[in-house]
């Protein structure tokens, strides 16, 4: 009777007992994790070595995949090449007889104009043929193609003017050089309207290229461009080197892509004996490669991190050792178990989350420095590595903070009180 | 009002079974001032920790101010101690990082009162004690005497209805010593039930009844 009578009076009591304010959770456990300098000291170092790589590792291999997607890019996405010849085989018996993939022409390429969703085509023919000026000589690449190729490569001229539209099978000996073929042949010369020599033919400088630059490993600098049935007579031949085809937008690449099949198919008997690449599916493989890698060495920086738990958990059973007398008193003033291992595991998380800050201020004094060294490769800081390591210090805090708290909140008052 | 009926309390100490309190009954009433007394291993401060919701019985009950505390979970056991009960330890156990403020401080902290409340009454606490002036100083920067009268100014902080104190004095020189013993009395004239665990005959013959604890049993 008395015991139930008692009971309900202590339910009344609770409503005094209330949770401990989260500022002095905060507040003592930082002063009790800073306590203990050295050793506390030594774990923070591991904990930002293990954050401050794996931001550094992150953005690294971030960075690289940016630049190289950023490179196919500026191809533009919509582009489509097709090459002569099969890159995959079919199941099918292979031929008796050596079979050798018919060439595409200059017919070819201009037959892909009727499917509804091609822009642009550009047939290429490559080759490297001497050039010479007035006894000058350099060995160059020349590309034979359309007017159109200046729109599908993104190409820009600082002098003159591109190739003429028209007829692409009119071979007009017009070309267009690179800048720094330019410098070679012509000096500080004005190049436009003077004449060159390619192999044994004469064409008359129309314009110049600018921007110097290496896209998709062609050197834009020293190359000539001249057109396509000028460069199918130059090297003799009637085979493109490959066509370059623009979607009209890049909804509609694969309908492209069936269409030019299907239309190639058609002009070459029935076989499908070209392959046709697309910048989407370049590019997806390339972000694929790239992510896989930069996860993969963001792994190796993660055992690190482990080995920082690792430490904050030894810090923290030393700490609970020492504080023996701590907890029993804190106990023995009303605090319980579960109060107990909230203060522990608000210490050792506050730990792993100092040493995370740090490592992210190494980290991006890292990034800073490498961009400096190597302004040429463009690294920065992968957006989202500060939330991960952030993320990871919290989960790394509670997870080996879980053992030593249990250890606090499991100390038996009075035996943790009997010794000083 | 304390009332303790049939405890029995055995540890295990290696591989010997130690009978650390034997059919312990008492009864204590609001209010009253009482020493135990006896040789050490007597089980005195098993006693002690039974009262103090430090340990727990094999068996018996213990009823405290009404409620049948020997029947509660851990987590309301750790409310009767914030709210009625105070320890006084021998060794003071002051947390040595924290402030003497900040260690008066603590049960208010762990209770969830709000800082500007906390400043009044740990400043007013402090200074009843007198201890005004030594408010931010880290216990090691503290004489015995000045250590022990912080470490009775938190266990009162909350009000508490029992007050039980673990060789008080056993730290301190005779006159500090004294100095304690009077203000744990003056409490207990206030109303506070004050039950001190002590071998020195002197102390105990202050108190108004004594308890004489020989192998675990009540004499």
């Amino acid at each position: 009777m008395r015991s139930l009578n008692g009971h309900l009076r202590l339910k009344s009591d609770f409503t005094l007992f209330k949770k401990m304010q989260l500022r002095d959770i905060l507040t003592f456990s930082l002063r009790a994790a800073t306590a203990n300098r050295g050793r506390v000291l030594l774990m923070l170092l591991a904990m930002a070595i293990g954050v401050g790589s794996v931001v550094v590792f992150i953005s690294l291999g971030d960075s690289a995949r940016r630049y190289v997607i950023n490179q196919f890019s500026s191809l533009g996405t919509d582009l489509l090449i097709v090459l002569p010849g099969r890159s995959e085989t079919t199941g099918g018996p292979p031929p008796l007889l050596g079979e050798t993939p018919r060439d595409l022409t200059l017919d070819d390429a201009m037959a892909l104009y009727r499917a509804r969703t091609v822009g642009r085509i550009a047939p290429i023919i490559a080759g490297s043929a001497p050039i010479s000026v007035q006894g000058l000589e350099r060995e160059m690449l020349v590309l034979g193609s359309t007017a159109e190729l200046f729109e599908i490569r993104h190409l820009a001229l600082s002098q003159g003017s591109f190739l003429p539209p028209g007829d692409p099978s009119r071979a007009e000996s017009v070309c267009v050089i690179g800048l720094k073929g330019k410098k070679e042949l012509f000096g500080s010369q004005p190049a436009i309207g003077k004449w060159l020599r390619i192999g044994d033919r004469r064409f008359r400088v129309i314009g110049i290229l600018s921007s110097p630059g290496v896209s998709l490993g062609e050197d834009l600098g020293e190359i000539v461009i001249i057109p396509v049935a000028a460069a199918q007579s130059l090297f003799n031949t009637s085979s493109l080197f490959r066509i370059l085809v623009e979607a009209k937008n890049t909804a509609v690449i694969e309908a492209t892509r069936q269409s030019i099949l299907e239309t190639i198919r058609l002009r070459h008997e029935g076989e499908d004996d070209i392959t046709v690449i697309t910048q989407d599916a370049v590019l997806t493989t390339f972000n694929r490669i790239f992510k896989a890698l930069t996860l993969s060495v963001t792994g190796i920086a993660a055992i690190s991190l482990v080995v920082a738990g690792i430490m904050i958990m030894n810090v923290m059973l030393v700490a609970v050792s020492n504080r023996r007398a701590e907890i029993g008193l804190l106990k023995a003033v009303g605090a319980s178990r579960g109060q107990i291992l909230g203060l522990f595991l608000a210490e050792s998380t506050i730990l792993s989350s100092i040493g995370a800050v740090i490592g992210l201020i190494l980290a991006l004094a890292g990034i800073r420095l490498a961009g400096i060294l190597f302004p040429q490769f463009p690294l920065q800081l992968a957006p989202w590595s500060p939330a991960i390591a952030i993320a990871v210090a919290l989960i790394s805090g509670i997870a080996f903070g879980v053992l030593p708290a249990h250890r606090a909140a499991n100390l038996e008052p009075a035996l943790a009180l009997a010794r000083r | 009002m304390i009332h303790l009926q049939h405890i029995e309390r055995m540890f295990m100490v290696g591989e010997e079974e130690v009978h650390a309190l034997r059919d312990v009954s008492m009864r204590a009433e609001a209010g009253e001032y009482i020493a135990i007394m006896g040789p050490s291993g007597s089980g005195k401060s098993s006693l002690l920790n039974i009262l103090g919701l430090l340990d727990r019985p094999d068996s018996g009950s213990y009823e405290l101010d009404g409620t049948l505390v020997s029947g509660l979970d851990e987590k309301q056991q750790a409310a009767i101690r914030m709210h009625k009960i105070g320890f006084v330890f021998q060794f003071f156990h002051l947390v040595p990082r924290l402030s003497a403020f900040e260690n008066v401080a603590l049960p208010l902290i762990l209770s969830g009162v709000k800082p500007d409340e906390r400043q009044t009454r740990v400043t007013a606490a402090l200074a009843s004690f007198g201890l005004g002036n030594r408010a931010r100083h880290r216990p090691d920067q503290l004489s015995g005497g000045q250590r022990q009268r912080v470490a009775i100014a938190r266990a009162t902080i909350m009000q508490p209805s029992v007050i039980l104190a673990d060789e008080p004095t056993g730290n301190l020189d005779r006159s500090s010593g004294i100095e304690v013993a009077e203000i744990l009395e003056e409490l207990n004239r206030q109303g506070m039930t004050l039950i001190m665990v002590t071998h020195d005959p002197e102390m105990g013959k202050r108190s108004r009844r004594q308890i004489l604890m020989v192998d675990g049993r009540i004499q």
